[in-house]
């Protein structure tokens, strides 16, 4: 029989799928090229919201959305790349800043507008509801799920960065940029892929997070926080850093509310900062 | 900003002289301040908070426009100084000129404290710690419940008549007066910073941060210098709303209030000074304009006007007029 | 033997396994008129940069007239009267150069965190930086943004900032790096009517230049000395002839 602890521990890590899901695309478009991009999580809802549509108006099946989830937000963010996020490359911070955060806010009035402001319920398929028993704990079948989708997505994402082409030539526009270019790599093409990609993912985060957290406008700004905290504790480009520094958060978080709820997120914000107090560039960053 | 013909004869020193010289149209500026009194008594409430949020973006002016320093939390100052001066009020006495300066200096020495921390980092990292230290402080402010009413809000603040002669009216007759007051002394103050040595030091490092030590510079000095002042100035600005409004309500911490003085900010024009002033005039105005429009949509058209601002007038409102004028002057 | 004003002793810096400083010994004596030269990538901006702090070395020591600085940090070298300019303008971009000069002499005076002073009354301090710029030629610039200005003005702006921390030890990284030809002189003209008393280190790759205007010349291959001695020592070296004159000259 393992104590209640271990409950609160592997919903904290379910719920730190989910984070690492939604900011894992954020660390490394920010390692590539050190564009802050906080309208990340909108792209997150609008998967979201692609799945909530696809299921109540067009009555698919749960799963059969999610990768259309995720090619939503993918095409989406490649197009405002293209348009807006290219010119600002160069920018300072607080251009980047402004532009982005001002795409998070219409973002969040364009789906009020759309979906209004209530929650967006979805049914999941009955089977992934209910629990099963472990060792006296009970598990939720859907977090067991989303810790499957966690891990497979870090091995699949670890195995295309550690061997394929694509895969070293992120590495090496993360690692040093300018020798990139040097040696003939597309640096802005392959920048626009793991964009893409970076947003897919988050898509399909979004989409797998209704269930968790509920889905309302105001998603693209409340998860945007801790998609910051979790890019900057685990280290700018760093995809080990994301997976360790969104289950830190993930549980600290749940273990908060769980033990110390009069505290709120109090617990998560205070990780953060002493972290950074701690490594300045995060736990797994070099810079 | 001299013409070019006009200065080569000029000294330096007179040179520099100039650039601190009262131009006319400042003094229109603030003398205009005064015509709500004649002209729109009923809406003096709103004229007091639009001092009060200019006061709040001039503290941030000070740090993002002159010295580069991105902040994301801002508003913990401001909303740090509301609830001291409000606490104060209620633990001590509700004397208000003496209870700003309470909250002005209690906010100062936490940001003395935070200065520490900010001045070490730069860039994303600036941004993130900014950001955290706000939330933070909003959930401590949260969960003391029992010195700040949590989400209930700071209630029982009661606020002496200014000099023992003037009562908070319900017009906000002495309200806008007091706060004008208080901003038009700060402004003074940070005008002649601005006009420094120090403030010369800190364009310094807004232009070229790797310079600043090649030149025997201590960029991080400077650095918690004026994160002190600022915080001080948005202290200021959040004790000045806790005594006029006679309450203190948890979003005075907010994320939103965060982010809306950067955006009036960068919508007047940074590092102008007046740039604060106008964009918090022009955001508060619009915003009462529009308070029939939902605020979901409100942020929208806020986005689309940041979108604009970055993709077409880098400079703010300020920095494109000052453009125009140029352009004017050249034919 | 004259006095020592600047000297390194067994510098080491790598990055990873590529080491950029190897076992380097130098003395700059009081009033020394030295070149630094080496092909690309021989590690001379990276002396530079460890003996002004920007680096830290891995080991070795660094004394600035006798006094170890090897722990200080850049500002406090910059103090202590070491001062550098940049192969790559390293500029106040938005500032006029009488505001960039003007603000380098009050960090130097200790006056730049007096927030309530009006800085026009700082006469002296003002007057000080317009006398550094006129001596450069720049007074006629002064008002003009330094962004604004002819790129050969900006070569000297980078001079004219470092003189106003009144170093006593003054490190050049190719003053007159993308300056054409016929303009060069005019930079260099400049650096050989700086006062006697400062001690100079510069880099440069053309070797006319360094021949004029350097007693002493210190050759760098693969961030290691490779030889050290008068211009005509150098010039009659063969081997130097091998790694470094031998190969075309670099921009």
């Amino acid at each position: 029989m393992l104590p209640p602890v271990f409950g609160v521990l592997f919903d904290g890590i379910a719920y730190g799928m989910l984070l690492f899901l939604l900011s894992v695309g954020m660390s490394v478009t920010l390692g590539l090229m050190n564009f802050v991009n906080l309208a990340h999580c909108a792209f997150a809802m609008f998967g979201a919201y692609v799945t909530v549509v696809l299921m109540k108006d067009f009555h698919w099946n749960f799963f059969a959305t999610l990768p259309m989830a995720f090619a939503a937000s993918a095409l989406v963010s490649v197009v405002i790349e293209r348009i807006l996020y290219r010119r600002l490359y160069r920018a300072t911070d607080l251009d980047q800043v402004l532009l982005t955060i001002g795409l998070a806010f219409m973002s969040v009035a364009i789906a009020a507008w759309f979906f209004g402001t209530t929650q967006q319920p979805i049914a999941v398929p009955s089977y992934m509801r209910g629990s099963i028993g472990f060792l006296g704990l009970n598990l939720g079948i859907y977090r067991l799920f989303l810790v499957a989708v966690g891990i497979a997505v870090t091995v699949l994402l670890v195995l295309t960065l550690e061997h394929t082409r694509f895969g070293a030539q992120v590495r090496a526009a993360v690692d040093n940029q300018r020798m990139a270019r040097g040696i003939g790599i597309d640096v802005d093409r392959t920048f626009a892929i793991t964009f893409a990609l970076g947003s897919g993912l988050a898509g399909l985060g979004g989409a797998l997070a209704i269930e968790i957290v509920g889905l309302d406008p105001q998603f693209a700004l409340v998860y945007l926080v801790y998609v910051l905290i979790i890019v900057s504790v685990g280290g700018l480009g760093s995809i080990a850093g994301s997976f360790a520094a969104a289950c830190l958060i993930g549980v600290s978080d749940i273990a908060g509310k769980y033990y110390v709820p009069q505290l709120g997120s109090f617990l998560i914000y205070l990780v953060m900062v002493a972290v950074l107090m701690w490594r300045p560039a995060g736990l797994f960053g070099r810079r | 900003m001299t013409t070019l013909d006009a200065s080569r004869a000029l000294t330096p020193q007179a040179y520099m002289q100039g650039l601190s010289r009262w131009q006319p149209i400042e003094i229109i500026f603030w003398l205009a301040t005064l015509l709500p009194f004649w002209l729109f008594p009923t809406y003096l409430s709103l004229a007091s908070q639009i001092a009060i949020t200019a006061l709040f973006a001039l503290s941030l002016d000070l740090i993002l426009g002159y010295a580069g320093i991105v902040s994301l939390g801002h508003a913990a100052f401001f909303g740090f100084g509301a609830y001291s001066a409000g606490i104060f009020s209620k633990f001590a006495w509700s004397e208000p000129i003496s209870g700003l300066i309470a909250a002005a200096l209690l906010t100062g020495l936490l940001g003395y404290a935070s200065s520490f921390i900010i001045s070490r980092f730069r860039h994303l990292t600036l941004i993130m710690i900014t950001l955290g230290l706000g939330l933070l402080l909003k959930e401590a402010a949260n969960s003391a419940h029992w010195l700040t009413g949590g989400s209930d809000g700071l209630q029982g603040v009661s606020i002496a008549p200014v000099f023992g002669l003037f009562k908070f009216d319900l017009y906000g007759r002495t309200a806008y007066g007091y706060s004008l007051g208080v901003l038009f002394i700060v402004f003074l103050f940070a005008r002649r910073l601005i006009n420094s040595p120090f403030g010369l030091a800190l364009r310094g490092i807004r232009e070229n941060f790797v310079r600043m030590p090649a030149i025997g510079a201590d960029s991080r000095a400077h650095i918690r210098k004026v994160y002190t002042i600022s915080a001080i100035v948005a202290g200021i600005a959040g004790a000045l709303l806790a005594q006029t409004t006679q309450t203190v309500a948890l979003e005075v911490l907010s994320f939103e209030r965060s982010a809306d003085v950067v955006v009036m900010l960068v919508l007047g024009g940074a590092g102008r000074l007046y740039g604060g002033l106008i964009g918090a005039a022009v955001y508060m105005i619009a915003r009462d304009q529009f308070s029939g429009i939902a605020p979901q949509y409100w942020y929208f058209w806020i986005g689309a006007l940041l979108v604009m601002v970055v993709t077409l007038l880098p400079n703010g409102i300020l920095g494109g007029l000052s453009k125009l004028l140029k352009r004017w002057s050249r034919r | 033997m004259s006095a020592v004003a600047l000297s390194a002793r067994g510098l080491q810096k790598s990055f990873g396994s590529l080491a950029v400083a190897r076992d380097i010994n130098i003395d700059l004596p009081v009033g020394a008129r030295y070149a630094l030269i080496g092909p690309n990538g021989a590690g001379k901006t990276t002396l530079i940069n460890l003996m002004t702090g920007l680096l830290t070395p891995n080991a070795g020591q660094i004394t600035l007239g006798g006094e170890d600085v090897t722990a200080l940090r850049p500002q406090a070298r910059v103090k202590r009267g070491l001062a550098r300019t940049f192969q790559i303008n390293t500029l106040f971009a938005g500032l006029n150069p009488l505001e960039a000069v003007t603000l380098a002499v009050c960090e130097r005076r200790g006056i730049a965190d007096r927030f309530w002073q009006n800085i026009a009354g700082n006469k002296d301090a003002i007057e000080e930086a317009y006398g550094i710029l006129a001596r450069l030629k720049l007074g006629d610039a002064c008002y003009q943004t330094t962004r604004e200005l002819p790129y050969g003005r900006q070569r000297l702006l980078e001079i004219a900032l470092a003189l106003a921390t009144k170093p006593k030890v003054l490190l050049l990284d190719e003053p007159a790096a993308g300056v054409p030809v016929e303009e060069s002189g005019e930079i260099f003209e400049v650096v050989a009517s700086l006062s006697d008393e400062l001690t100079l280190l510069f880099i440069e790759h053309d070797m006319h230049v360094v021949f004029r205007f350097a007693t002493h010349i210190i050759v760098l291959v693969g961030g290691a000395i490779f030889t050290q001695g008068s211009p005509a020592e150098i010039a009659a070296d063969p081997g130097v002839r091998e790694v470094y004159l031998g190969t075309r000259k670099h921009g």
